[in-house]
């Protein structure tokens, strides 16, 4: 089952009325398909089809060669070797076992494996304090800037949330004229600091004006950083202390920003990220390239940080939420 | 960057290198090890399996078994391989004949493009002494003009920027008139970031190209990229034809084997690694340097190219006359302090020099102690600074209180300079120093 915007994100009972109600219902199931076709369609624009090359792989006799290329399917699709082995071993295992016959079983139970990795920790977001702060982090041009104001905008169409948006990227050039224009776009309040302004100083400000106006939601956008900037990263440990000072149990949800095309160093990323700010999620963008986005699956198996969003294009509604096996049946079919 | 490929890659060497001959078994093993190295370095799967193809093969040639050291052998023909897959020689741009050479810049969302903009104009400027304009044609993405010309100001280059509202493919003709009509030498166009199956923007390129007709259309890749950076690669090749490609965030700890199947799949040079946020931290690609690197080798060529570009070769020459002469004082010793640290952060230097990647690696530089030594040093009057010997007693407390620090490091300065006149005594009168015993004196 897809999931949509009102399965990912928890709000108070008021607020749930405003969210899509059964009469909605089919439009929603119907936007949801065409969001699965899209996605679908766009990881398939790969000339070496996975897919293919995984249903070819097990329709024939298998041996060796056979999963050695399976395992090169999943690394080809950025899984990385550990993950990749792990999946792998545990279907050959199975199909020894005699449980498995057949491309059809074989490639359901790797959807299922695979969907089993990507499913882990809370993958919701919970909105129900007032305000919920959203830290958004990660390495530079993942697409922090972009999906802070795609959530606003989706946050205030689908719930009717009050958002203000927290321009706390101070150093790249024109970081903060990006993000008002996403705030205009989404009718969301904008905070900013004159140029390089600490961003610490940025993000109190816009806790403070989420306090006064009652907005329901703060999303605070940072500077990208290198996960190897030890200076940077100790300051967007400072941003979450001067956001938890005011508010103790704030930030509520932070969100690493993973492009899909990276490779193994994604790994990387989130390991030091969660050391330094305790990531709560990931949001996994540029799916609608040709790359797959495997290594969500790696982090997932690895460090169990979730993947809670998903980006899949350039348009404002092309920031969906996640969906496990939805994710993992367009990995491999 | 790099780092733990290339200790994967000696750790299975290594192996080889403790026997004495080498057996197909040996060479099966570490090119299993090689290969998950490439793999986990991002390195395309099939470039991997071409690459470790081409090693296996010479290295079970007779050149390598019967050898008196195979291990070694093994060795270079790994560095022989890499550096011949990430494409030989270090290539420059070609520069037209008649200016102003006309650079197009292409690449995916967030790979760098506009930072790389700015930084390619601030290194002509510098290297070429060109006049370098630039571009804005990323209509698209919100404030990407205001970026540019930000950036492309503080590079010291002239922003050709009509706004948002005429299509990219008509600021481009129309900077290209401009550049001409301004006498530029170089334009570099900055475009929006496009993912190379959106067939739209992808023509959109391809109209640009036709309609200025770059001098050089150069790829942007992001070094943390992985398997899929083939696929970009190849598409935009076949769209746009490329002529370079710029590898930026080496920074990190990426192990950046996008860059070689990117040389693989396009078989065009990587031109320039971009190493860092600031605007000088953007560098020529040198392949076998690299691949001396990935083994482990170490990067002594670029290091030397950096104090060359630092050092002012008058000053360097007034130095060793100093040096020989013994008449190297504190102010000789400030100014070369400040010289190095022109070359940028410590730490990046010495990850340059071989041996020194595995034990640092984990080593912080304080910086701070560069400016504490500065702050002692520029509180001595000239006198002090000429005969260090004067400082005693309340010179040196004096010196300590001016500079915020206390008397044992005064102290201890001195001590240090004392030391270095004395190795350099030594290296003065021909004689190679016994440097651990300059070394325990130290201590």
């Amino acid at each position: 089952m897809a999931r949509d915007w009102a399965d990912l994100v928890i709000v108070d009972a008021a607020r749930s009325m405003l969210a899509p109600e059964p009469a909605a219902a089919a439009e929603a199931t119907r936007r949801r398909r065409g969001m699965f076709t899209r996605l679908r369609e766009n990881l398939r624009k790969t000339r070496q089809a996975l897919g293919a090359e995984i249903q070819a792989t097990l329709s024939g006799e298998l041996d060796a060669e056979s999963w050695e290329r399976l395992e090169e399917a999943l690394i080809y699709a950025d899984v990385g070797a550990r993950t990749t082995a792990q999946v792998v071993a545990e279907l050959e295992r199975e199909a020894a076992a005699g449980g498995l016959v057949g491309a059809e079983a074989l490639s359901a139970r790797l959807v299922e494996l695979l969907a089993a990795i990507a499913r882990t920790g809370d993958d919701r977001i919970d909105l129900r304090a007032k305000p919920t702060v959203i830290l958004m982090a990660g390495v530079n041009g993942t697409g922090k800037t972009t999906t802070a104001g795609k959530l606003a905008h989706h946050l205030s169409r689908e719930f009717g949330l009050r958002v203000v948006l927290a321009a706390a990227d101070t150093f790249r050039a024109a970081a903060v004229e990006q993000l008002e224009v996403w705030a205009q776009r989404s009718g969301a309040q904008f905070v900013r600091g004159p140029d390089g302004t600490d961003p610490g100083s940025v993000a109190y400000d816009g806790v403070s004006a989420a306090l006064d106006s009652g907005a329901d939601v703060l999303i605070i956008d940072t500077a990208g950083r290198l996960h190897t900037q030890e200076d940077l990263m100790g300051e967007l440990a400072k941003v979450r202390r001067v956001v938890a000072k005011q508010i103790p149990d704030a930030p509520h949800e932070t969100l690493l920003t993973v492009d899909a095309t990276t490779g193994q160093n994604g790994l990387r990323q989130a390991q030091i990220f969660a050391q330094a700010i305790e990531v709560s999620g990931l949001v996994l963008t540029k799916l609608d390239g040709t790359a797959k986005g495997g290594i969500a699956l790696a982090i997932a198996s690895d460090l169990g940080i979730p993947v809670k969003l998903i980006g899949i294009g350039e348009r404002l509604d092309d920031l969906r939420p996640f969906d496990a096996e939805d994710f993992a049946r367009a990995l491999v079919q | 960057m790099f780092e733990t490929l290339s200790e994967k890659l000696q750790a299975t060497l290594s192996d080889v290198r403790g026997h004495g001959t080498l057996t197909e078994a040996d060479i099966s093993a570490a090119m299993r090890e090689i290969r998950l190295a490439l793999l986990e370095a991002d390195v395309n799967f099939q470039v991997v399996k071409s690459f470790t193809a081409a090693v296996r093969e010479r290295a079970l040639g007779a050149d390598v078994i019967g050898q008196l050291n195979p291990g070694q052998q093994v060795v270079k023909i790994v560095n022989d391989e890499l550096t011949a897959l990430m494409g030989g020689e270090a290539q420059d741009l070609h520069f037209a004949s008649r200016p102003p050479t006309v650079i197009l810049m292409a690449g995916l969302q967030g790979s760098g493009k506009t930072t790389a903009t700015a930084k390619l104009a601030r290194y002509l400027r510098e290297q070429h002494g060109s006049s370098v304009a630039v571009a804005a044609c990323d209509v698209y993405r919100p404030a990407a003009v205001q970026q540019l010309i930000q950036v492309g100001q503080r590079a010291g280059a002239e922003v050709y920027e009509q706004g948002t509202e005429k299509s990219p493919v008509q600021i481009a003709a129309w900077a290209r008139d401009r550049a001409q009509a301004d006498g530029k030498d170089v334009l570099i166009v900055d475009t929006s970031g496009r993912l190379h199956v959106d067939e739209e923007l992808m023509r959109e390129l391809a109209e640009i190209r036709k309609a200025i007709r770059p001098d050089a259309v150069l790829l942007v890749v992001d070094a943390m990229t992985g398997q899929d950076a083939v696929q970009v690669a190849d598409q935009f090749s076949q769209t746009v034809a490329l002529d370079g490609v710029i590898v930026t965030k080496l920074d990190g700890d990426a192990r950046g084997g996008a860059a070689l199947s990117v040389k693989a799949v396009t078989g065009k040079p990587i031109m320039f690694a971009s190493t860092g946020e600031k605007l000088d931290q953007f560098e020529r690609f040198y392949p076998e340097r690299m691949a001396q690197r990935i083994l482990g080798m170490g990067d002594v060529l670029s290091l030397i190219e950096k104090a060359s570009e630092a050092f002012d070769e008058q000053q360097a020459r007034e130095l060793e006359r100093k040096f020989r002469r013994q008449e190297f004082d504190l102010d000789d010793f400030l100014e070369q302090m400040r010289q190095i640290r022109r070359m940028g952060p410590l730490q990046n230097l010495l990850s340059m020099i071989p041996g020194m990647g595995k034990e640092l690696r984990g080593a912080k530089i304080d910086e701070r102690e560069f400016d504490r030594i500065q702050a002692i040093i520029l509180s001595m009057t000239p006198q002090e600074r000429r005969h260090p010997e004067l400082i005693k007693g309340s010179r040196r407390l004096r010196i300590a209180r001016g500079s915020g620090t206390n008397v044992q490091a005064v102290k201890a300065l001195i001590k240090q300079f004392e030391q270095m006149r004395k190795l350099m005594k030594v290296m003065a009168s021909g004689k190679t120093p016994d440097l651990q015993a300059l070394m325990r004196a130290a201590r």
